[in-house]
């Protein structure tokens, strides 16, 4: 039995190495609870079941064929479809904060159920660039937007 | 062309920048008439929305003329003259169907931020940060409008340039705080902010038949505009207790619906604004939430609070208990405008919806830093500046 002034130091010195630990999902490692474990990223789309078929995907995912699996399935209550695909061999799941910024390898089927989403629905992908801006000096705080607006579209939750 | 820009925090430039082409088969390009100061700047102005980048172009309150059309559009040609509602919405998802355009899955190309930071993406806004899509803003000769034919609307012949500008945006988001707070024939109705917004609430709520509505808020040539453009009552929180004349003025019950239009800067007295104030400006908190908490008090119980205001991120002390125990019903949105504005032109064009009064200050773009800091400080009674692009 250690005295409380001990047991108070190792707990503080667990604690700081916990923090200290690097974020990253190692397999089997103590984070893999906290991942969706299936590995699927989904969107709902507004469409029939029968548009979306594995053997005609949108273009955006159409080119990472070979390498993902697709599971399409009625949303209830008339939601649409729910689209999913998840690369097939499964890369391990990067930390929240890199998949926040798209730096991840699902970061590029991210980017691609969400384009193929806009072209089932609407017809086109949205294309923001070149907006009309002006002069941008480098500054720091800009250039952390900047990178951070780059990566935006393959970011995310999931 | 030259286009008001965001240049860093509380500063704010007149720069020239390319002109808008473009780049999707729905897009319109539309050189701006009028193009409005709102409230919700005043957030970016200040730094308070950290996506932001210089040289950004601000503005997202505006109406024009068309002037080019893309290959997929129907609904507009060559010379019209419309609104435009400042939320980017595809009018294709289930959300838009459902007719929350502001939450469109397709209107916002950047969804990676605000998932990070909402859990979910929303749509995109003109002039309002890489968060919410990094499209242009509308303080520019020119603009380029996407999803044309869901976002810009004709604007009939009788409604002058200067009303039909607050169909963009300050009358839908009104319109949008009282249909979905569920204002209904008999309700007593409370609204903080007498800004643009919040006389838009105070009328749309008027015109769903409440029996009474009152507006909130300490300046004066504000409230007197609300009497005399609006025909709302009015009370000055620097002079009386506000929810105590709540109660008397319904019977003691509190009001049916507490809409608040005021936002993330909200001013107010006391130590609770001293605490939101000085936990801002250290960064613990993002947004100052006085009003809402005031709201919340003096909403009577079983009724509902609307945040219509503008909130970004994190909100101290919030008064949870006060939510549960009085059973109250705690809704917020951006505004859904598609929605709401062919009615809002129709009345307008009626004479039951004016606006023009908001527009206290008309003058050139490159009078643009100044039209923010007369906004911002509220000099000479200003309630909007308003930019003419072509003068």
């Amino acid at each position: 039995m250690t005295d409380p002034p001990t047991r108070l130091l190792r707990a503080g010195g667990d604690l700081l190495r916990r923090l200290a630990e690097p974020q990253e999902l190692r397999p089997g490692g103590s984070h893999a609870g906290r991942h969706c474990a299936s590995g699927w990223l989904s969107v709902t789309v507004l469409c029939e079941p029968d548009d979306v078929r594995e053997d005609a995907l949108p273009g955006p995912l159409a080119i990472l064929v070979d390498r993902i699996e697709v599971r399409v399935r009625p949303a209830p209550a008339d939601k649409g479809t729910e689209l999913s695909v998840r690369f097939r061999d499964r890369p391990p799941r990067a930390s929240l904060p890199r998949r926040l910024v798209g730096d991840d390898p699902e970061a590029e089927l991210r980017s691609a159920l969400r384009r193929s989403k806009q072209l089932i629905e609407v017809g086109e992908v949205l294309v923001v660039d070149p907006a009309p801006h002006g002069q941008r000096p480098a500054t720091p705080t800009g250039m952390v937007v900047e990178s951070w607006t780059r990566a935006a579209p393959g970011g995310g939750v999931r | 062309m030259r286009a008001v820009t965001w240049r860093g925090v509380n500063e704010i430039g007149v720069e020239d920048v390319p002109e808008p082409t473009i780049l999707n088969g729905h897009d319109v390009i539309l050189e701006v008439g009028l193009s409005a100061t709102c409230g919700s700047d005043l957030h970016l102005v200040g730094g308070y929305v950290p996506t932001m980048r210089a040289g950004d172009v601000l503005g997202h309150e505006f109406m024009g003329t068309v002037v080019e059309v893309g290959a997929a559009v129907t609904r507009h040609a060559v010379g019209d003259r419309v609104v435009v509602v400042s939320f980017t919405s595809c009018g294709k998802c289930w959300y838009c169907r459902q007719e929350l355009y502001s939450l469109c899955d397709n209107g916002n190309a950047n969804p990676g931020i605000t998932e990070a930071l909402w859990g979910q993406a929303i749509g995109g806004c003109y002039g309002y940060s890489h968060a919410l899509g990094g499209w242009a803003g509308s303080h520019a000769r020119y603009i380029r409008v996407p999803y044309a034919d869901q976002g810009a609307f004709a604007i009939p012949d009788g409604v002058s340039d200067e009303r039909a500008l607050f169909a963009s945006d300050a009358a839908p988001t009104g319109w949008t705080g009282a249909d979905l707070a569920g204002v209904a024939p008999g309700d007593v109705v409370a609204v903080w902010g007498a800004g643009g917004v919040g006389q838009m609430a105070a009328r749309a709520a008027m015109l769903k038949g409440a029996e009474r509505v009152v507006v909130i808020d300490r300046l004066a040539e504000r409230l007197g505009q609300v009497e005399t453009h609006i025909g709302a009552e009015t009370l000055d929180y620097s002079k009386v207790d506000v929810p105590g004349e709540l109660r008397e003025l319904s019977g003691g019950r509190g009001p049916d619906v507490c809409i608040e239009a005021v936002g993330m800067e909200a001013h107010g007295l006391g130590p609770s604004y001293l605490y939101d104030q000085v936990k801002q400006q250290l960064r613990l908190q993002t947004d100052r939430p006085t009003a809402v908490r005031e709201a919340i008090y003096a909403c009577r119980k079983g009724g509902t609070v609307f945040t219509l205001g503008v909130f970004a991120g994190l909100v101290d002390k919030f008064p949870l208990g006060a939510v549960m125990n009085k059973g109250l019903t705690l809704r917020g949105a951006q505004q859904h405008g598609h929605r709401y504005v062919p009615e809002i032109l129709e009345r307008m064009s009626r004479d039951e919806v004016r606006t023009e009064h908001l527009a206290t200050h008309v003058m050139s773009l490159e009078d643009g830093p100044a039209g923010y800091r007369m906004f911002k400080g509220k000099d000479d009674g200003c309630v909007r500046a308003v930019f003419r692009p072509g003068d």
